[in-house]
């Protein structure tokens, strides 16, 4: 029992303690260590870079020109000897010995340890592609990294970024300063997407823009570009190539176990530690960004201070254990607020809250869950970011706030009468602004309740109020509950719960505020959703192109799925194929390729359609290209019955057959199929020509009928022959062809730019009145040659086969199977 | 046509490729022989999900659907399914099996005993 003891005390003179790293999780955690038990260990510290620990997140500045590298030194050389400590600067560890328990250096040195502690970071991850070696690419991690971007700035010129993520965008921000032409490129659709969703980091590219550098999203880099020897641009998989004289690779970091893989200890996406930061080998243990921790790896430096806290602790017998970090994200950009926290992500029992103010460019949203703050993400005003932070952290209980939480902490724990919204409108003096746009004071918002106006919609339409931008829509229906308390009127129906605003008010401000992307329109009018759901995409997605033809890009993903794969899904998930027939009529070659096409796909049925065409059953997603394929080479195209556009055109043979017949409606039912084909519309759109009023195309249950007579055609609107039955009214009567085209296409546009997404003709007319129609086609007599022609114009954008399209490969992986799995390959 | 994933005994995870093949806001499909074909998921915000492509409640084609949040909404009947749970939200009750995913250097692993079906792999065993 003696002997062992006293063997002990004979050795315990101090533990030599080794650490590899000398950044900013080493040195802190030696610095933890100190101030718990000073003489402990005798210490070496080995640094791969030749200097003094620094501060490596505050690069960016240095980069930026906003501070010197003396300003972000944390550690000096005189600490290290007042310490007592060897620091090993420029020689990095290459060899751990763990049976010998020593570490061998670059340079040969053998440093015995009977502790040891990985600190080595993380490395810069760089993408494989050709030219990733060249003179003039470099990475966004040390001081070097910093020189060689202030040394290519001096020539001014170009720089591209890869990544734009926070550090990617940090460097851009730097090098635009330094006086660089900088492109940024992101592989994915919206800026650091890790930290924030698609509403902010629209916000931020924005920004970005509007300070002059080119932010290119979606972009994938092919190669990196070479002329005499150095770099000079960098292309995309697009073919697009962009100029530069240096290229930085941001794109992110890895944790660095090279070494402690090779030294046998367990590693997977990191070292693997246990709570006490110790490795599979209890005399080795690892801190910062190396380590994985309960399946965690950390890129922030909050959870490294935590870490060295449990280290020190365990190091020192005094164990208390690291429980994970919840993290929080500033971007250091001067001028752009940009502050992330927590889970943002959504899901069960999580309750978003958003608030948008266009006006200031900001955006702000919450994530509760159990009356809990669980993320935050905060764009603009970032003011309350720590606040919420800790609220996150101490994860306390914000029931009771959860109103006022968005409004930050000064309104929300202004006093409990505070914490009620309609109790901060009521403390208001009469004359501060409600509605910064239209200058609207509470005193005049009351007024105008009082004289009557009992819904949002009276108020906005009468003194202006939150017609504008809306963001005052809160406090205008605050004003509305306590001026009349419960006899407030319910509004017009808003389109979906993701937003006030109705689908009359969001087609005229798409228009007058010029609103030309979905997450613009989203952002200005104060969507209290992050990215919308199924009802207000699609309906935003039409508006859009409608109001913008030409420009607005279809967005696929806010496609219902009939109209992303252009056929109709049936039951079974598979789908039905119908080739356009214009006007019903067809021929020996159309027939016998659809004959052909059942056959080759085993298609199990094909059916004549009540729009006078064929419709192929059973096709599976994967096959559609190739059956478009088949069907165009024998000239026939989308038949668009899987849209809310134009479906068919149905005719009665008319003069050139029948006995009855007073026009060719067959022939003005081929021009008029040929004119409105691929257009899409608030709803489907079925037009018929009968060539006498016998109507055996039964024109008068269509949205658009046309009815031939010996004097001319009567034009017949607004008929439906679904659910609710309604037979036409009768719009007018023509004399000429030309001129029942003209009207055609005239109506066609005013139910396209005034109807509600999802509103066919007859409950449209119903809605507005015939007599509205009337006065909007015939009050100016150059509103239909208007209307048509605005038709006309957004035709020319439209007339695309999609099938061609996609037979051509166009977006084929919205037709492919990722991949198949096979469970026993071995046995294949 | 798609390449195949090998699945051999061994692995825990199946790695079905970089996560840029599926554009945020959309979904793909990957038929398993003799099991249930998936639906993998890349929301708006960057998530990734996975569930049996099958609706709960008339086996609709759940990766067609239109993906807001973490929901998609089923083409067939409009239903509403959590991608995390897979439950019916709102008024409607049932619920799709997940299968476990993770996302490691830009590259999405689905949990390999949840993808194939336990008769497969008795037999691959066998």
């Amino acid at each position: 029992m003696n002997a062992p003891a006293n063997f002990r005390q004979v050795k315990a003179l101090p533990e030599r303690l080794v650490v590899i790293g000398n950044g900013m999780a080493g040195c802190r955690a030696v610095e933890e260590i100190l101030a718990r038990d000073p003489a402990r260990y005798t210490i070496t510290i080995f640094g791969a870079e030749p200097r003094v620990n620094y501060n490596r997140i505050m690069l960016s500045p240095v980069l930026a020109g906003e501070k010197s590298f003396d300003e972000i030194v944390l550690n000096t050389a005189e600490w290290y000897a007042a310490n007592g400590i060897e620091l090993v600067a420029g020689d990095p560890v290459d060899h751990i010995d763990r049976e010998r328990q020593t570490v061998v250096s670059r340079s040969g040195r053998v440093e015995p340890y009977d502790r040891l502690l990985i600190a080595t970071g993380s490395d810069p991850f760089i993408i494989p592609v050709p030219g990733r070696d060249l003179p003039g690419v470099v990475t966004f991690r040390d001081l070097d990294d910093v020189d060689k971007m202030l040394a290519a700035a001096e020539g001014g010129g170009n720089a591209v970024v890869i990544g734009g993520g926070l550090l990617g965008l940090e460097a851009a921000h730097g090098l635009s300063l330094r006086g660089m032409k900088v492109t940024v490129i992101h592989l994915m659709p919206t800026l650091m997407e890790r930290q924030l969703d698609e509403a902010a980091g629209w916000l931020l590219k924005t920004e970005l823009e509007r300070r002059g550098q080119t932010i290119l999203t979606g972009a994938d880099t092919q190669e990196i570009i070479e002329q005499d020897g150095h770099v000079a641009g960098v292309r995309l998989k697009d073919g697009r190539e962009i100029p530069a004289d240096i290229v930085v690779m941001a794109v992110g970091i890895r944790p660095s176990t090279m070494l402690a893989k090779t030294a046998g200890l367990e590693c997977e996406r990191g070292v693997v530690v246990d709570d006490h930061m110790v490795t599979s080998d209890p005399a080795v243990l690892a801190v910062g960004e190396c380590v994985q921790h309960r399946g965690q790896c950390y890129g922030l430096v909050a959870p490294l201070w935590e870490m060295c806290r449990a280290l020190a602790d365990h190091l020192t017998d005094t164990p208390s254990g690291y429980q994970g970090s919840v993290t929080s994200t500033k971007l250091k950009v001067s001028g752009i607020d940009v502050f992330s926290a927590g889970d943002f992500t959504g899901g069960d029992g999580h309750e978003d809250i958003v608030m948008r103010d266009a006006a200031r460019g900001v955006y702000k949203r919450l994530v509760v869950k159990d009356g809990r703050l669980v993320g935050a993400v905060l764009y603009g005003d970032t003011a309350d970011g720590n606040w919420y932070f800790d609220l996150l952290k101490r994860q306390e209980d914000v029931s009771e706030i959860r109103d006022a939480l968005i409004f930050g902490q000064a309104f929300a724990l202004g006093g409990g009468a505070f914490a009620d919204p309609n109790a901060a409108v009521a403390a208001l003096p009469d004359d501060a602004e409600i509605c910064g746009c239209n200058g609207v004071s509470k005193g005049t918002v009351v007024a105008t309740i009082k004289a009557g106006a009992c819904s949002l919609d009276a108020v906005r339409s009468t003194c202006k109020a939150s017609a504008s931008c809306g963001s005052c829509t809160g406090l205008v229906e605050s004003l509305l509950v306590l001026t009349l308390g419960d006899e407030v009127q319910a509004g017009a129906k808003t389109l979906c719960k993701c937003t006030s605003f109705g689908h009359d008010d969001i087609r005229r401000l798409i228009v007058e505020k010029e609103l030309r992307a979905m997450p613009q329109v989203m952002q200005e009018l104060h969507w209290t959703t992050p990215d919308g759901c199924a009802s207000c995409r699609p309906a935003l997605n039409y508006y859009l192109l409608c109001a913008w033809p030409g420009e607005y890009e279809d967005d696929q993903k806010s496609r219902f799925v009939n109209e992303r794969l252009h056929a109709n899904i049936q039951k079974d998930g598979t789908y039905s194929v119908v080739p356009r027939m214009w006007g019903g009529l067809t021929n020996p070659t159309e027939l016998r390729a659809i004959a052909d096409v059942v056959e080759k796909y085993n298609a199990p049925m094909v059916k004549v359609t009540g729009g006078q065409r064929l419709d192929i059953f059973g096709i599976k997603k994967e096959d559609l290209p190739a059956v478009w394929a088949d069907l165009n080479a024998a000239g026939m195209v989308s038949g668009h019955a899987y849209g809310k556009s134009l479906r068919t055109v149905k005719t009665c043979v008319g003069s050139e057959w029948c006995r009855f017949g007073t026009q060719d409606s067959t022939g003005l039912g081929v021009k008029i199929e040929r004119m409105t084909w691929g257009s899409w519309m608030p709803h489907k759109f079925k037009i018929a020509v009968s060539g006498c009023p016998r109507n055996c195309a039964e024109a008068t249950i269509k949205d658009f009928g046309v009815v031939c007579v010996d004097s001319g055609y009567e034009l017949h609107v607004g008929g439906n022959g679904g659910i609710k039955v309604r037979a036409t009214d009768l719009l007018c009567k023509v004399a000429t062809e030309a001129e029942a085209m003209e009207h055609c296409a005239a109506f066609i546009q005013l139910y396209r730019e005034q109807a509600h997404y999802l509103e066919r003709t007859a409950p449209w007319i119903e809605r507005v009145g015939l007599d509205y129609v009337k006065s909007q086609m015939f009050d100016d007599p150059e509103a239909v040659k208007r209307l048509a022609a605005r038709f006309r114009y957004s035709q020319t954008f439209m007339q695309d086969d999609p099938w061609a399209k996609r037979a051509a490969g166009d977006r084929a992986d919205l037709h492919q199977h990722l991949a198949t799995v096979r469970p026993a390959p071995e046995y294949v | 046509m798609p390449k195949p994933v090998r699945a051999p005994m061994q692995a825990k995870w199946l790695d079905i490729g970089p996560i840029t093949q599926i554009e945020p806001g959309m979904a793909a499909t990957l038929p398993v022989e003799g099991g249930e074909e998936i639906a993998v998921f890349h929301t708006m915000r960057g998530e990734i999900y996975a569930l049996v492509n099958k609706c709960p409640h008339k086996q609709g084609p759940l990766s067609q659907g239109i993906v807001h949040g973490e929901s998609v909404t089923c083409p067939l009947h409009s239903w509403k399914i959590s991608l995390r749970s897979g439950e019916a939200l709102g008024e409607d009750k049932g619920c799709v099996p997940t299968i476990p995913v993770k996302v490691d250097a830009g590259r999405i692993y689905l949990l390999r005993e949840a993808v194939v079906p336990p008769v497969q792999a008795a037999r691959a065993a066998a």
